[in-house]
């Protein structure tokens, strides 16, 4: 038998920087309020723990970002970012309270990085947590117990039950809680590995999981069910090539294998499937997430010379190394003699720039798939090679909201009384694409709304 | 540009999850994912320094460690601490290499066992230096003059002959100097070496010294530390200065005090208002609440970022300070009275036991801390003038 608990204003499911905004909101508004996260108190902040910087508009310098980022260009690059299919509403409502988030964040005792320590790239677009996510996550929930509200870790939500349109009650384990509103923050389902076999097969199982375990998306998919609107794609994954030597979950920001321009990326047949030099944006750690996912057995190597391996940035395990291309084959578990073929005719088909000194000039010419910057010859031994696989960031799939956060359900209605923040409903934004620093802004700001909406309704309003 | 000192940590030990190579290499390993992640590196230097190397020989991991004021927010915000499989505890990792640095450059070379021998060793020798004063004086002092009212000028030698204080003092303090002179210069020349010996400019002392004596690298960045717990505090950095604007008081009694002896001719004790007293006792004060207060911010703090070892360093050397200001300021009291023969005794039994044990405990962190910034000054220098270059 479930037993019956205590009754909070205001119920918010999840613990990272969504759940972590409406619980503040809320009980800034009076609310009294319950957080529940899955997570085990030392693994708390989901995957708000692995962030670092969020975007937002800005119309003159701050300490924390130079230069200026007005609403126009953020509402261009999300539609830029999207193909156009941000939801309208929803971007404008973003952008414009996107402007308060380093204001309110100082007021909650969030701490910024200086833009001008030295120690940050340029960014006008985004600032940056001091000590990043997790020091954000801290200071957050400082202020959430400063206020009152009551924190549960170690407490998963499996469930909601409905009356209509009016949530009733959240299952957790075997209590069954009430709560006047409900504020479901409990991130994205990038971790749950049966929604992921539905739609990748059995090339889920090559994919390896970046963020928070506790991503499992038993929440949306209970929602779903009971009827709420879907948006987004299941099946869409934000993708960044890591080494395939990372842990299945919880990797963070170091697993990633960058300098793919520096080398040549081979499959376990010892092939080139892309050009390697084609894009150097901050969205090449992306793309070559995709790509992998389409590799045989979503496995593929970044190899370099030892030229390329010096001039790489540093990463998290030592590469595989061998004296020679065959050697090195053997090693990682590529077919040898191709890969040496293929390096044999990559070398074979470069061209020489007027000016040798500038790295980004060297190119192939006649090579299929071409090398079109950074083309440089691989002949200096030993070899090295990094496997790597597709690891999972978020996945462009949630509920759809209104412009109060409220759940849309699939037959026009909505929830009275359950609003959705952050990564679960991030796809009404980002239902494809991505720029950087959006998925926390996402999260502040309709985190915001959510608590406020869910204290007012609670307290007696609509 | 580095010399062909062995990388520790390097090769298979790269991969995650504790090392099993020893401290050293548990602390490359920590900081090869710190120079990936790189979130931190608006909390203190250490992290920039860390990203100007691309690998991490003995000597690397000395200069960070000793650049580190152990200001502990890195745990706390770290995503990879435990219990996450790659475990990182980057506060401790350095705490235990800097104390293992002092070890490895200390002279004489027996002596620096007792960086590994704990808190309670170093105390209890401290307690014996003080004991054998007490007893010595005994022997040496007739009872008569030891336990009568001394007063006027002179009083203090009545006790304790100017030439015997005098004497101790310089030769102790002097041995002290000396021993930490030669650790520190050891530590700097293996830099040297290392790095390629960035040069030295006078602008990199002015920064380093700021550094230094505003404890800018205990700032987290802007927010404070994490004293006690994972939240911003300034509480350590106000005692340290506390403590150490205090002893910089006490010593500058001292100077004044050797003044007014050799340049005016008057013998101690001098009155209540005059230079010496007036610093030795706001020094002093200011050294006593900075003990006690550090004190119970250790017995108050999380000891997950702690070295064990190291932070029973810090409260021995704590409460040697203890001693010294506190009983500074009781020998002020009772100098008037027929106990001013123990005070004195056992104030100066106090000072000789910090000099002597100095060079083997906690404050030799100063000096180290000092060539640290000093380095780290001038390889920020160098990297500007490389950038310069490419330009
Ligand atoms: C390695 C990495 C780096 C990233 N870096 C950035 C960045 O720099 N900038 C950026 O904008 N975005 C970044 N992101 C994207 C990130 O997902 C978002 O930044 C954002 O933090 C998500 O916030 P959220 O509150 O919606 O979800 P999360 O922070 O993931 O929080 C979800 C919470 O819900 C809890 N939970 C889950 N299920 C349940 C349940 N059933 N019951 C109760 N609790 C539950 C979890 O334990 C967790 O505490 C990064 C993601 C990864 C993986």
């Amino acid at each position: 038998m479930p037993v019956l608990e205590s009754k909070p204003d205001v119920l918010v499911v999840g613990g990272g920087v969504a759940a972590l905004a409406a619980a503040i909101e809320a009980a800034r508004l009076g609310a009294s309020v319950r957080l529940l996260d899955a997570a085990p108190r030392e693994l708390m902040g989901g995957n708000t723990r692995h962030s670092r910087n969020f975007r937002y508009a800005h119309s003159a310098p701050t300490p924390a970002t130079p230069d200026s980022y007005l609403e126009d260009d953020f509402r261009a690059d999300l539609l830029r970012a999207t193909e156009g299919l941000a939801h309208p509403v929803l971007s404008d409502l973003l952008v414009s309270e996107s402007r308060d988030l380093p204001r309110w964040l100082a007021d909650q005792g969030v701490a910024l990085q200086r833009a001008d320590d030295g120690n940050l790239p340029y960014s006008r677009r985004t600032a940056f947590f001091l000590g990043g996510g997790m020091a954000a996550v801290r200071a957050l929930y400082d202020r959430a117990h400063a206020l009152g509200v009551q924190v549960r870790h170690d407490a998963p939500v499996s469930a909601l039950r409905l009356d209509g349109t009016r949530v009733r009650a959240a299952l957790g384990g075997q209590r069954l809680m009430s709560a006047g509103a409900f504020v479901l923050a409990n991130g994205g389902a990038h971790a749950a590995p049966d929604l992921l076999r539905e739609h990748w097969g059995d090339a889920a199982e090559g994919f390896l999981n970046r963020g928070t375990p506790w991503g499992r998306g038993e929440l949306l998919r209970g929602l779903l069910a009971q009827g709420a609107q879907a948006v987004g794609d299941p099946g869409l994954l934000y993708l960044v090539a890591v080494d395939a030597r990372s842990p299945r979950e919880d990797g963070g920001i170091v697993t990633r294998i960058r300098g793919m321009p520096l080398g040549i990326v081979v499959d376990a047949m010892g092939r080139r499937r892309h050009d390697e030099g084609a894009d150097t944006a901050s969205t090449r750690y992306a793309r070559w997430g995709q790509r992998l996912a389409a590799f045989p057995g979503q496995i593929g190597w970044l190899v370099l010379d030892a030229a390329g391996l010096r001039a790489a940035p540093p990463a998290l395990y030592p590469p595989i190394q061998a004296g020679d291309p065959l050697r090195l084959a053997q090693q990682a578990g590529i077919d040898g003699p191709k890969l040496a073929a293929t390096l044999t005719e990559y070398n074979a088909r470069i061209v020489q720039p007027d000016d040798p000194t500038d790295p980004s000039r060297w190119r192939t010419a006649g090579l299929e798939p071409p090398k079109s910057n950074y083309a440089l010859p691989m002949v200096e031994p030993p070899f090295s090679a990094y496997p790597m696989r597709p690891g999972i960031t978020f996945a462009h799939h949630g509920v759809a909201v209104d412009d109060r956060t409220r759940v849309r359900w699939r037959d026009g209605g909505y929830l009275d009384n359950g609003f959705a923040a952050g990564m679960i409903m991030a796809a009404n934004l980002i239902p494809r694409g991505y720029v950087s620093g959006l998925a926390v802004t996402i999260g502040l700001v309709f985190g915001r709304i959510a608590g406020r909406e869910a204290a007012a309704y609670a307290l007696g309003g609509t | 540009m580095r010399s062909a000192a062995p990388d520790m940590g390097g090769g298979a030990e790269q991969a995650p999850g504790v090392s099993a190579g020893g401290d050293a290499a548990e602390l490359a390993r920590q900081l090869r994912i710190c120079n990936i992640c790189q979130y931190c590196n608006g909390l203190c230097a250490v992290f920039s320094a860390a990203e100007r190397r691309p690998s991490f020989t003995e000597w690397d991991l000395d200069q960070l460690a000793n650049l580190c004021h152990h200001c502990r927010s890195c745990l706390y915000d770290c995503q990879y601490a435990p219990p996450h499989a790659f475990a990182v505890n980057l506060p401790r990792a350095l705490a235990r290499q800097r104390r293992e640095s002092y070890a490895r450059y200390a002279w004489p070379r027996p002596l620096a066992a007792l960086f590994g021998a704990g808190g309670p060793v170093t105390l209890a020798l401290g307690a014996g230096v003080v004991l054998a004063c007490v007893l010595a004086m005994l022997i040496a002092v007739p009872l008569s003059v030891l336990f009568s009212p001394q007063l006027g000028p002179g009083a203090f030698y009545r006790i304790l002959p100017l030439p015997v204080m005098a004497g101790g003092a310089a030769l102790s303090l002097g041995f002290a100097l000396f021993a930490v002179g030669v650790g520190v210069w050891r530590f700097w020349s293996a830099g040297a070496r290392a790095s390629g010996a960035a040069p030295v400019r006078w602008s990199a002392v002015g920064r380093a010294l700021l550094h230094l004596l505003r404890l800018d690298n205990l700032r987290g960045g802007g927010p404070g530390c994490a004293d006690v717990d994972h939240r911003p505090s300034r509480l350590r950095r106000r005692l340290h200065h506390a403590l150490f604007y205090g002893f910089l008081g006490t010593l500058a009694a001292t100077i004044a005090a050797a003044g007014q002896h050799h340049l005016l001719g008057e013998q101690a004790p001098y009155p209540l208002t005059s230079a010496p007293v007036l610093l030795g006792t706001a020094g002093g004060l200011s050294m006593v609440v900075g003990c006690i207060g550090l004190l119970w911010l250790h017995r108050r703090e999380d000891r997950t970022p702690t070295d064990p070892l190291g932070r029973g360093m810090d409260i021995a050397l704590l409460w040697l300070l203890l001693a010294v200001s506190g009983t500074g300021l009781g020998l002020l009291v009772l100098r008037a009275t027929p106990l001013m023969g123990l005070a004195l005794v056992v104030h100066l039994g106090t000072v000789l036991a910090l000099f002597l044990l100095l060079p083997y405990g906690k404050l030799v962190h100063g000096a180290y801390r000092a060539a640290a910034l000093l380095r780290d000054a001038s390889e920020m220098d160098a990297e500007v003038d490389a950038e310069a270059e490419v330009r």
